[in-house]
Formats: structure tokens, C-alpha cells, sequence
């Protein structure tokens, strides 16, 4: 069974066709790398899948969950999934261990000593436990990041969405998230990732796809991607971005 | 206090500025009741403004439409003369001031409120809703203690509107510092002159509005100098 099932999906903004017609699955385990020129559907595509985005036709399944307007399914679904923002959103009057711990003792009725414990798991496992006391501005971001993986495993998600989660940082900051998604793939998670990282996408994912205006328009392995596109748009898409 | 202010400043003038001190004290409790009723009913008509149903947002928009557009000097007539007199009931100023001040400072604080809530970040909202978490903890952990920072200031600085708007409900005969100011100043009392008393009432109004609106800008400074 896949973890994710799109079929058929379409979404519009007014008059603007975000998703056209659009078909997409990601088997348990494996790693998508989405790549593309912005405003070609990309962050729509993954949003649509925890429910951030309703699409406007087309069925979504999340394993084995089809998400409707039913908020239990909306529910049940965001409880497998887990997400990365780009710009982090982590809750600036909470401390990192809290921003981890909120979920846990609010929706899963943990106690306040066993949420701390798995949350400083999680931002050990991110290594920045070190940090756990401290508010989000008072971390650079790259750190802040990382609290907002971790916050997001702190839910043990099965699938883990990843939106452009290196586009807000500072070059030198680049590294220590993408190396943190490494080991969190070295770890047989699911990912779905909205990135230009072209490196890490040759290094970790199964399937790299390019998105324009709507579309999927190129799905391959690493080695295909980036050694004999197809398309003509991804030549030239990867051109652009491999100087 | 009273023979104090006789002794200190002459017979009808501390007569009449212990008259307007102690009328004063209703301008207060008014304030406070609308502040303090109007706070509780904006409370519900803010949830209802963001609610995630569209019938319920639309009635409180329509109330806060309602009473925002109408002027304060209309809702304390209709309060107290308009609807006594179309129903045929009594109705102290006490009450009918309460009742047209809370519905007014209700209409104004919850669409400050709204709007505090409205500048906290969409991607807040995003992270919780990623997180699963319910609407209510969403609001009570991570919308509401970021929008205080940015609602406080501006309630501080409406509290001093309705000590203000307070005045108003002299119209309706309410006994408080106007009504008392406004009594003498038209008294055949020498040393009561219009130009003496007004500008008496003027420093008494100062003295009850300045701290707050002090206070209300050191919170806006702070508030401001947390966002940098």
C-alpha cells in the first residue's frame, strides 16, 4: 500500500490552476525529492496532502485514510504526517523543549515528565538538546530549523513533508538541516521534499520530480534526473540551476 | 476633605470642587462597569468573529458593524429614553448608562481583539493545524498569548475613550462629573462661572485619562521593542 495517493487532483486559486489533473503516489519508505520554477504547484502539491490546502476535485489517500472535509479524517491523517515549514513556524513564546512537548501532553495526554523525556529524544536526535531551554529567537536558524524537525518526530509520524526547509537559511546554515534529513532517511523514513537542494537530492532520494506550471512533469530516478531528462523544460530547468 | 478644601481654596470653590471630586468617583465605577462588562462580551463576540463557522462569524460581524457605526450619544438615548418609552418600562441611568456603554465598548474591544489575533502569523495556525492540534488548544496555547502582545496596548488606550465617553451619559441624567460640572457652571453662584468650572472638570478628566494613556504607551513601547 502507498503511503501517499493522489489521483486526479485539481486546485484552483480563483482563476489560477495550481494543480492540474494530477496524478502521484510515494510507496512506504521511499524518498521524493519535488523540484521546479516557483509557482509551479509544488508547495500546493504537499500541503494538499496534510490538509493545509483542500483540493478542488481528485481523491487524496494517506495510508490507507482518504482525506475528506470530515475533520476526523483531516485528523487522522495530520497524526501520520509531520511537517517542515519553510520558515520554520515554530511558536516564538515557547522554549524549543516546549514547542516539542505542546502536542504530546495536549492532544496525546502524555504527562508533563514523559513529553520532556521523548522531546529531548527527539532534539538529541537533532542534536540540539543543548538548546532546549531557549526561545526560537534566540537561535540561529539552522537551529531553529532543527527544533522544527524535531517538534514534527516528536509525533512519530510515518511520513515526514518537508516545504523548501533550507529556502530561509543563511548559506553556512544550509548543511547541518539537510545533514539532520540525511540521517533521518538513513533511518528508512518517508520524505516528501520540496527543495533546490539538487546535492541532497542526488544523495538520498529514490525519485526526483519536476513540477511546472501545475504539472508532474518529469518523475526518474537520481541518475535519470540529472543525467538524460526527458522533458525539455527539466533540461533546461536544471541548466538554469546547475551552473 | 471637604472643610479641607474649603479652608484651602474658599467656600463655594471647594465646595464645588468636592462636589465634582465625588462625582467623579461615578465616572469610574461607569468606566469599570463598561470596561469590565463590555471585556467579558467581547471575549464571546471576538470567538465568534473567528470562528470557524460562517453563520456565527457573520452574526458578530454584523454586531460589531452594528454598534461600531452607531454613535455612543444614539445608544444612551435608545437605552435610556428610546426603548423605556416604546415598551413602557422603567429604567435607572445607572442601568440604561451600563448597558449602552458595555454594548459599545463590547463592539470596539472585539474587533481590537480580532485584529491582535488576525496579526499573529498564518504559519502559527499552519504549525498547529500540522501538529494536529485542536482548535481550541491552538487559540488557548499558541494564537492567544501571541495576540496579547499586540492587543494590550490598544485596550489601555480604550479605556481612556470610555472614561471619556462616560461624559456623554449626562444626557440621560446620570449623576457623575459632567452632569454635577455641568450643574454648577449654569448656577446663579458666584465663583461657579462656566470658564471657572470647565476647566476644572477638564483637569479632573486629565488626571483619570493621562496615567492610562501613559501606561498604554510605555506597553506599546514595550511591546514594540519585543518585536525587534
Amino acid at each position: 500500500m502507498p503511503i501517499v495517493s493522489m489521483k486526479a487532483v485539481q486546485k484552483w486559486y480563483g482563476d489560477y490552476h495550481a494543480l492540474k489533473d494530477l496524478d502521484f503516489s510515494v510507496e512506504q519508505g521511499e524518498r521524493v525529492v519535488i523540484c521546479g520554477p516557483s509557482g509551479s504547484g509544488k508547495s500546493t502539491l504537499i500541503r494538499c496532502i496534510n490538509g493545509l490546502e483542500t483540493c478542488d476535485a481528485g481523491s487524496i489517500v494517506v495510508n490507507g485514510i482518504e482525506l475528506t472535509q470530515r475533520s476526523d479524517s483531516v485528523a487522522k491523517i495530520r497524526s501520520l504526517v509531520g511537517m517542515v515549514f519553510q520558515q520554520f513556524n515554530l511558536f516564538p513564546h515557547l522554549s524549543a523543549l516546549e514547542n516539542c512537548t505542546l502536542a504530546l501532553t495536549e492532544e496525546l495526554g502524555l504527562t508533563q515528565p514523559q513529553a520532556d523525556e521523548k522531546a529531548m529524544q527527539y532534539l538529541d536526535r537533532v542534536r540540539i538538546a543543548d538548546q532546549a531551554t531557549k526561545r526560537p529567537a534566540q537561535l540561529s536558524g539552522g537551529q531553529q530549523q532543527r527544533v522544527a524537525i524535531a517538534r514534527a518526530l516528536c509525533l512519530e509520524p510515518e511520513l515526514m513533508l518537508f516545504d523548501e526547509p533550507t529556502s530561509a537559511l543563511d548559506p553556512e546554515m544550509i548543511s547541518e538541516v539537510l545533514e539532520t534529513m540525511v540521517s533521518l532517511a538513513e533511518d528508512g523514513m518517508s520524505m516528501i521534499c520540496v527543495t533546490h537542494e539538487l546535492g541532497f537530492a542526488r544523495e538520498v532520494a529514490h525519485r526526483i520530480i519536476f513540477m511546472d506550471e501545475g504539472a508532474l512533469v518529469e518523475d526518474r530516478d537520481p541518475v535519470g534526473f540529472f543525467e538524460h531528462p526527458d522533458n525539455p523544460r527539466t533540461k533546461k530547468f536544471l541548466s538554469k540551476i546547475l551552473r | 476633605m471637604k472643610e479641607l478644601l474649603i479652608e484651602l481654596i474658599g467656600a463655594p470653590l471647594g465646595t464645588i470642587v468636592f462636589q465634582l471630586i465625588f462625582a467623579a468617583q461615578y465616572t469610574v465605577y461607569l468606566s469599570l462597569i463598561a470596561f469590565v462588562g463590555g471585556g467579558i462580551a467581547a471575549v464571546f463576540i471576538t470567538l465568534a468573529r473567528i470562528a470557524p463557522y460562517k453563520p456565527i462569524r457573520s452574526a458578530a460581524t454584523g454586531y460589531i458593524w452594528l454598534f461600531q457605526s452607531t454613535p455612543l450619544l444614539m445608544l444612551l438615548f435608545l437605552c435610556g429614553l428610546g426603548f423605556p418609552h416604546l415598551f413602557q418600562f422603567q429604567i435607572s441611568p445607572w442601568t440604561a448608562a451600563s448597558v449602552a456603554l458595555t454594548i459599545f465598548t463590547s463592539a470596539y474591544l472585539a474587533e481590537v481583539w480580532r485584529g491582535a489575533i488576525g496579526a499573529v502569523e498564518t504559519g502559527q495556525w499552519e504549525a498547529g493545524n500540522a501538529l494536529n492540534l485542536r482548535y481550541v488548544v491552538m487559540l488557548r496555547r499558541i494564537v492567544i498569548p501571541q495576540a496579547i502582545k499586540f492587543g494590550l496596548a490598544p485596550t489601555i488606550g480604550f479605556l481612556v475613550q470610555i472614561i471619556k465617553g462616560t461624559s456623554l451619559a449626562y444626557i440621560i441624567g446620570f449623576q457623575d462629573l459632567m452632569l454635577v460640572g455641568k450643574r454648577w457652571a449654569n448656577a446663579p453662584v458666584d465663583g461657579s462661572e462656566p470658564f471657572v468650572i470647565f476647566p476644572i472638570m477638564a483637569v479632573l478628566y486629565f488626571c483619570l485619562c493621562y496615567p492610562l494613556a501613559l501606561f498604554a504607551r510605555q506597553l506599546e513601547q514595550k511591546a514594540l521593542a519585543r518585536g525587534q
